[in-house]
């Protein structure tokens, strides 16, 4: 008992000194005030809590909400195909498929994202290519919309749903298969009662990683959004830096990981089976 | 109508052939065992029955429908997997429900079946149990309970007791037994257990690299072997050539005698092993490069010791020309 204490001093220490006091700053600060200078002031006050209930900021945390759940769901029904595809695959495609997805990562992440308002802007590729074949008239307005913003989200998030799906799939016992359809089970049955319910540890961890990346990412907005998308993340990274409001924007911050939590918590409890509380309680 | 009919069917992977052609009747109730080492080719026949393989060539009829075309889930038969394959998200009761759901059952009626088939297999206290919370002899009663739930005309067994330790091997298999005959369904059964084969089976295919040695009924197969793998791979034997000719005799048949002379063979006593039930002796023959072994007379008094020469004689009614 007290060796095993021991043993993990290290890891608790570790959490403690980047995880546990980072966040009572946070929380900390978000209950002080500032002066006029923006300099932080050691003197407590509800008012970075106040103003986060203006309208403006309502609706800027609800679009946030919006878009990480749209972006989770819609890299969700990206990914799932894709890494079945590669988890059936012979090893030498498997192998290939991981490559190519893991590729983009070796680019820089925001040369990556500068590469897409190559590809949407009025005079960019993809307008060009539309032109040229007749199919429109006038260049689509794409750059600078939710959907540049939805588009750059899911494309740089994809791997974080398609490797933990992967290896879930990948881990599955292949002879369920064959039993399900000994049992008399078609294919999509067996795909339904079996490898969909196998994979679930993968759906979980992949929707939480992506959600969790897409209520923090700033650059992609702005960069892809323009002037006129606006997120959470967006506003925190601007109290910060440009406004200097500390309070605020740690104010800003302890919302949204309050309510990243208890959604993250909630989705559990939802995609919990019975099973794993069954495995749970044996652990 | 035989239950299934095996006609010249052929398995190659990638050319090499791995069944050689094989016709074969399996008639109904009938506990048929496919016995042999490893990469004999008898998982690969169990295989292709349920479905899983494609036969090359030949044909598999079941109940005289030709099923050989058809996918496992078209087939009236199951499979009890050599690793159970037990579906680790789903209760005892939820995996033997699984093969009535899929065929869209009654609910009153799957309740019926599930409560049945625990009841066989003993697991009635399991069934809200998940599969990890079982020992492997209990998942290895849910792996059968979940086939026999469907009621198949045939139940396949892969290698079913291979993963247990031989204290439960052998509770099961009279367990296996007994099940076999109260449903009265046909059992084929793989294994490479010689023993396990004699004591289950009504008859036996043996396998060797692909081609069936011999079948026949447990007491054919011991007393007449028709090779000399069949000789060998089932129970001790002693394999003798005389001119181009080769016997066995079983080492009960052996008789050690105190005189050197007027025997058959003579040798030296190797090792004396008394192994509760069975006394032995292995003695090497002079002149020759085997060994014999020779099971020993209860009533037999006489002390052998290892290093003794000795005679070692037989009824020559007791030789089995192998081939014969």
């Amino acid at each position: 008992m007290r060796r095993s204490k021991l043993l993990i001093t290290p890891v608790l220490l570790w959490l403690a000194l980047f995880l546990l006091v980072p966040m009572v700053i946070v929380v900390v600060m978000s209950l002080m005030s500032r002066d006029t200078l923006g300099n932080v002031v050691f003197h407590f006050s509800l008012n970075g809590y106040k103003t986060f209930f203006d309208s403006l900021y309502l609706g800027i945390y609800w679009d946030t909400l919006v878009l990480s759940v749209v972006t989770t769901v819609v890299c969700l029904l990206v990914s799932y195909p894709l890494a079945y595809f590669i988890a059936n695959a012979s090893p030498r495609v498997q192998t290939w498929g991981l490559v190519l997805i893991t590729i983009p990562f070796w680019i820089n992440f925001l040369i990556r994202t500068y590469a897409w308002v190559l590809l949407l802007r009025t005079q960019g590729v993809v307008n060009t290519l539309l032109i040229h074949f007749g199919w429109i008239q006038e260049p689509l307005q794409m750059l600078y919309t939710k959907g540049a913003v939805l588009l750059g989200m899911v494309y740089n998030f994809i791997p974080f749903m398609v490797l933990p799906i992967y290896v879930a799939l990948e881990q599955m016992d292949k002879r369920l298969l064959d039993a399900a359809s000994d049992l008399g089970a078609t294919r999509w049955k067996a795909f339904r009662h079996i490898t969909l319910p196998q994979s679930k540890s993968g759906i979980m961890t992949g929707c939480v990683l992506v959600y969790v990346s897409t209520t923090g990412m700033f650059v992609v907005t702005d960069i892809l959004g323009g002037a006129k998308s606006t997120m959470i993340s967006n506003i925190i990274q601007q109290q910060y830096l440009g406004a200097r409001n500390w309070p605020f924007g740690s104010a800003l911050s302890v919302i949204f990981v309050i309510t990243s939590l208890i959604l993250i918590l909630l989705f559990n409890r939802a995609m919990q089976s019975r099973a794993d509380r069954a495995k749970e309680g044996r652990a | 109508m035989h239950m299934i009919e095996l006609v010249q069917i052929e398995k190659q992977f990638e050319g090499q052939v791995v069944v050689h052609p094989l016709s074969l009747n399996i008639e109904e109730g009938e506990f048929l065992t496919l016995l042999g080492p490893s990469g004999c080719g008898k998982t690969t026949i169990l295989r292709m029955i349920a479905g899983f393989e494609q036969p090359t060539h030949g044909e598999i009829i079941l109940e005289g429908q030709n099923v050989t075309k058809l996918p496992p889930n078209q087939r009236d038969l199951n499979l009890v997997f050599q690793h159970y394959a037990l579906f680790p998200h789903m209760t005892v009761g939820d995996n033997i429900a699984f093969g009535l759901k899929m065929k869209k059952l009654p609910q009153a009626e799957q309740k019926a079946r599930v409560a049945e088939a625990v009841q066989m297999t003993q697991l009635t206290a399991l069934t809200s149990r998940y599969p990890h919370q079982l020992s492997g002899g209990q998942q290895q009663r849910v792996a059968i309970a979940r086939a026999i739930a469907n009621k198949p005309k045939v139940l396949l067994l892969d290698e079913p007791l291979g993963a247990l330790d031989l204290q439960l091997r052998k509770s099961l298999q009279s367990e296996l037994k007994h099940l076999q005959r109260s449903l009265g369904i046909t059992f084929v059964y793989v294994t490479h257990d010689q023993e396990e084969a004699m004591m289950l089976s009504d008859r036996i295919v043996i396998m060797n690299s692909g081609k069936v040695e011999q079948i026949g009924t447990p007491k054919d197969i011991y007393a007449a072997p028709k090779t000399l793998f069949a000789a060998t791979f089932v129970g001790e034997n002693n394999i003798f050539s005389s001119g181009s000719e080769l016997f066995a005799v079983r080492p009960e048949k052996l008789r050690p005698k105190r005189e050197t002379e007027g025997v058959r063979k003579t040798g030296v006593i190797q090792d004396v092993l008394y192994l509760g039930n069975v006394h032995k002796l292995t003695v090497q023959l002079d002149g020759e490069p085997m060994m014999v072994t020779i099971a020993l007379d209860f009533e037999d008094e006489i002390v052998w010791k290892v290093g003794q020469r000795i005679g070692v004689d037989w009824n020559p009614r007791d030789e089995v020309v192998i081939g014969a």
